[in-house]
C-alpha cells in the first residue's frame, strides 16, 4: 500500500507543476502574438491569479467565505507604496508617516515582502476575533472588517492620502513578475493545502462535529491558514498598486470583492486547479466584453454592447454558474499527473477524478 | 444634559432605519437561511423608480411626483414585486444548495441590480426633493426635531407591531414562524413552502421600500451607493440580533443607530471620521462576547 499512497502523494504535488506550466503557456503566447494591450492584460491576469489563489488558500480550505480580502490587499498595496516612494514626494503627500519610513526607499522585492508580512500581520489579529464565529457569522464580520479597512484607509490623510489618490508608484509589475508570484502562491497553496493543517480544515469544512470530535482545533487551522492567505493577498495588492501606478482606496472594496469571489466560484471553490481556471476564464470573457463594449465588426456591420453591460454580463455569468454547476467548472477536481509505479514511466494524461483525495 | 431630547430623537429615528432594514434581511433568512445580500440594491433600486430613467445629472421626479396616498403604497409595491421577482428568477432554483452558494448568488444578484441602474441612471448621484416640507423643524421636549424623524420613529413602531401582529395572529404569520423553526419539518405538516418563501420576500422588499422612501427623504439624494452602507449596518443588526430572530433584529437595530449617534456625539473632533472603524469595531468586540448574538432562536443551534 505504500507505493499507492506515494503515487496519490505524487499526484497531488504534481497540480501545480500542471498549473504553472498552463500560466507559462499562457504568457509565452502572449509574447509571441500579442501586442501591448495584451501583455497588460496579461500582467492583470495574472496578478488575479495570485489574489484568488491567495484567497482560496483561506476560502477554498476552510469553506468560509471571506469578504474581507480586500480589506488585506490593501493593507498590502499601501504598504509597498509606503516603502517604495521617493522621500520627497512622502513627505509632500504622506507626512504623517513615522520618520523611518520617510526615509525609507526599498527595492521593489523587500516591499512586496514587506506588504504581505504587513497583511499577514493585520490577518493574524482581525482572524483571532472573526474565526471564532460560526460559518455565516463570521463572513459577515469579515464584511464589517472590510469596511473598517475601507473606514480608516479613506480617512487617514497623512498616511494613505485619504480619498485623494496616491500616484507616483514605480510601475515595475509586468506579466513575468506578476507570473513568478502567482506561480508562488499556486506552490504555497498546494503545500498548505496537503500539509496536515490543510487536511485538517477541509476535514472541518466538510464536518465540523466529526472533525472536532476527531480531535481537530478548528479555530487554529482556520487562523493559519486566513495568515498565509493574508500574505498572499496582501502581496496581490502590492502588485495591483504597482501595475497602475495610482492607489485608492476605494478600488479596494466592494468591486474587487466581487470580482475575486465570482472567479473563485465560477472556476469552483473546492480545487486550486479551480481557483486558477476560474480567474483564466472570467479574465479572457471580461477582455471579450470589454473589446465588444469598444465596438467590433461582423462583415460589414458594426457592433457594440452598450457599456456597463460587461459587469451585468460577468453577474448574470455567475449566476448561472451558481444555479446550473453549483460546484463550478472545476466541480471540485484538481489536475493531476498520475505516477504509474509498476511500469515505472510517467502518464502523462491527466485523470479527471479525485480519487485518493480528501474531500 | 441639555441636547439629550435631540440625542434621543437622533439615535431612535437612525435605530429606527437600521431595524427595519435588518428586519427585511431577518426575515428572509429565518425562512430560507439566505443572508440576502440583493438588499440594499432593492433600497437604491426603490429610490431610482422616484425618477425618470435617464443619465442626466439633473433628476425629473416620475413616479415622486404622484401624491404621499398614492406613491407610498405603489412604492411598498415596487419594492415587493423587485423582490419577489429575484425570488422566482434566482432563488428558487436554489432552495436545496447550500447557504454559502445563495449568499454569493444574493451577491451576485445585487452586484447585476446596481449596474443596471448605474447604466440606466449613470453613475453620479443626484438630487431629489421628496416632501421637502418633512425636513423642517418641530419643537418637541426642548429639542428641535425635524418632523421626518418623528414619522421614522412612528413609522418603525407602527411597522414592528403590524409585523407582529402579522407572525402572531395570521395563518401567514404562523406558516412563516413553523418554516423558520425548522422547515423541513414545517413541509411535512402541510405548510406551504412557495406561499411562505414569496410571503417573505414581499414583506422584506416592501421594507426595504419603506426604507428607500425615508432615506430620499433624509438625504434628498439618489445615488446607487445609498443601499450598501445600511445594507451593511442591517446585516450587522441581524448578526448582533441573532441570525434568524426577529426581535433582535429590532433590538440590534436600534442599539447600533444609538451607539452610532453616541459616537458621533462623544468622540473627539478628529476621530470623528473615523466613527464608522469604531462602531465596526464594538460590533466585532460584541461577537465576540455572545457569538451567537444577543437574541439565540432556539432553531440557530446546530443539531448532530
Amino acid at each position: 500500500m505504500a507505493s499507492k499512497h506515494q503515487e496519490n502523494r505524487f499526484a497531488a504535488y504534481s497540480t501545480p507543476i500542471i498549473l504553472a506550466a498552463i500560466l507559462l503557456a499562457l504568457v509565452l503566447l502572449v509574447v509571441a502574438f500579442g501586442d501591448k494591450a495584451l501583455a497588460r492584460t496579461a500582467a492583470e491576469t495574472l496578478i488575479r491569479v495570485t489574489l484568488v489563489v491567495g484567497l482560496w488558500i483561506f476560502v477554498g480550505n476552510s469553506g468560509v467565505i471571506s469578504f474581507g480580502h480586500a480589506g488585506y490587499m490593501a493593507v498590502g498595496a499601501y504598504c509597498s507604496a509606503w516603502f517604495t516612494l521617493r522621500p520627497q514626494m512622502k513627505s509632500l503627500f504622506l507626512p504623517d508617516l513615522p520618520g523611518w519610513l520617510l526615509e525609507a526607499q526599498w527595492p521593489v522585492l523587500p516591499a512586496a515582502i514587506a506588504a504581505g508580512l504587513l497583511a499577514a500581520a493585520v490577518a493574524l489579529l482581525s482572524g483571532a476575533a472573526i474565526l471564532r464565529l460560526s460559518g455565516i457569522a463570521a463572513s459577515i464580520a469579515t464584511f464589517a472588517f472590510l469596511a473598517i479597512i475601507n473606514t480608516v484607509y479613506s480617512n487617514w490623510e497623512g498616511v494613505t492620502g485619504a480619498t485623494s489618490s496616491v500616484v507616483g508608484l514605480p510601475r515595475y509589475v509586468d506579466h513575468w513578475v506578476a507570473l513568478a508570484w502567482a506561480v508562488t502562491a499556486i506552490l504555497a497553496a498546494n503545500i498548505y493545502a496537503n500539509s496536515a493543517s490543510g487536511l485538517a480544515l477541509r476535514a472541518t469544512r466538510e464536518d465540523e462535529v466529526a472533525a472536532r470530535a476527531s480531535g481537530i482545533n478548528m479555530y487554529r487551522h482556520r487562523l493559519l491558514s486566513l495568515v498565509i492567505s493574508g500574505f498572499f493577498t496582501g502581496v496581490s495588492g502590492a502588485l495591483l498598486g504597482h501595475s497602475i501606478g495610482v492607489l485608492n482606496p476605494d478600488s479596494f472594496y466592494l468591486g474587487i470583492t466581487f470580482i475575486s469571489l465570482a472567479m473563485l466560484v465560477v472556476g469552483g471553490i473546492g480545487s486550486l486547479s479551480g481557483a486558477v481556471i476560474g480567474v483564466i476564464v472570467l479574465s479572457t470573457v471580461i477582455e471579450l466584453l470589454v473589446r465588444a463594449e469598444q465596438g467590433f465588426a461582423i462583415g460589414s456591420a458594426e457592433f457594440a454592447l452598450p457599456s456597463g453591460s460587461q459587469e451585468i454580463l460577468i453577474g448574470l455569468i455567475m449566476v448561472l454558474v451558481l444555479i446550473l454547476r453549483p460546484s463550478g467548472l472545476s466541480a471540485g477536481r484538481e489536475f493531476k499527473l498520475r505516477l504509474k509505479l509498476p511500469h515505472k514511466t510517467l502518464a502523462n494524461e491527466q485523470i479527471p477524478s479525485n480519487r485518493g483525495e480528501i474531500k | 444634559m441639555t441636547n439629550f431630547a435631540q440625542l434621543f430623537f437622533d439615535a431612535a429615528s437612525l435605530g429606527g432605519l437600521y431595524a427595519m432594514a435588518a428586519l427585511g434581511i431577518a426575515l428572509i433568512f429565518g425562512v430560507m437561511n439566505l443572508v440576502n445580500f440583493a438588499h440594499g440594491e432593492y433600497i437604491a433600486f426603490c429610490v431610482f423608480a422616484l425618477i425618470v430613467p435617464s443619465t442626466d445629472a439633473v433628476a425629473v421626479m416620475f413616479l415622486g411626483r404622484a401624491p404621499a396616498v398614492l406613491l407610498v403604497p405603489l412604492i411598498l409595491v415596487i419594492g415587493g414585486m423587485i423582490a419577489v421577482a429575484s425570488e422566482y428568477a434566482v432563488f428558487r432554483h436554489l432552495r436545496n444548495a447550500d447557504p454559502v452558494a445563495m449568499m454569493i448568488s444574493s451577491f451576485a444578484l445585487g452586484f447585476v441590480i446596481r449596474n443596471v441602474l448605474l447604466a440606466t441612471y449613470g453613475g453620479r448621484p443626484k438630487a431629489i426633493s421628496l416632501w421637502p416640507e418633512l425636513n423642517t423643524p418641530v419643537q418637541i421636549a426642548g429639542a428641535s426635531v425635524p418632523l421626518l424623524q418623528v414619522i421614522v420613529i412612528l413609522t418603525t413602531l407602527l411597522v414592528v407591531a403590524a409585523l407582529a401582529f402579522l407572525l402572531k395572529k395570521t395563518r401567514l404569520g404562523l406558516e412563516m414562524r413553523a418554516a423558520a423553526e425548522n422547515f423541513t419539518m414545517a413541509r411535512l405538516l402541510g405548510v406551504r413552502a412557495n406561499v411562505v418563501i414569496t410571503g417573505a420576500f414581499a414583506l422584506s422588499g416592501a421594507l426595504a421600500a419603506a426604507v428607500a422612501l425615508i432615506m430620499a427623504t433624509q438625504t434628498g439624494v439618489a445615488d446607487v451607493r445609498m443601499g450598501g452602507q445600511i445594507m451593511l449596518v442591517a446585516f450587522i443588526a441581524t448578526v448582533i440580533g441573532g441570525l434568524g430572530s426577529l426581535p433582535g433584529a429590532v433590538a440590534a437595530g436600534f442599539l447600533i443607530g444609538g451607539v452610532s449617534v453616541l459616537l458621533q456625539a462623544f468622540l473627539p473632533l478628529e476621530a470623528r471620521p473615523f466613527r464608522d472603524a469604531f462602531l465596526y469595531t464594538l460590533v466585532i468586540a460584541c461577537l465576540l462576547l455572545r457569538p451567537q448574538g444577543l437574541f439565540v432562536p432556539a432553531s440557530a443551534k446546530p443539531r448532530v
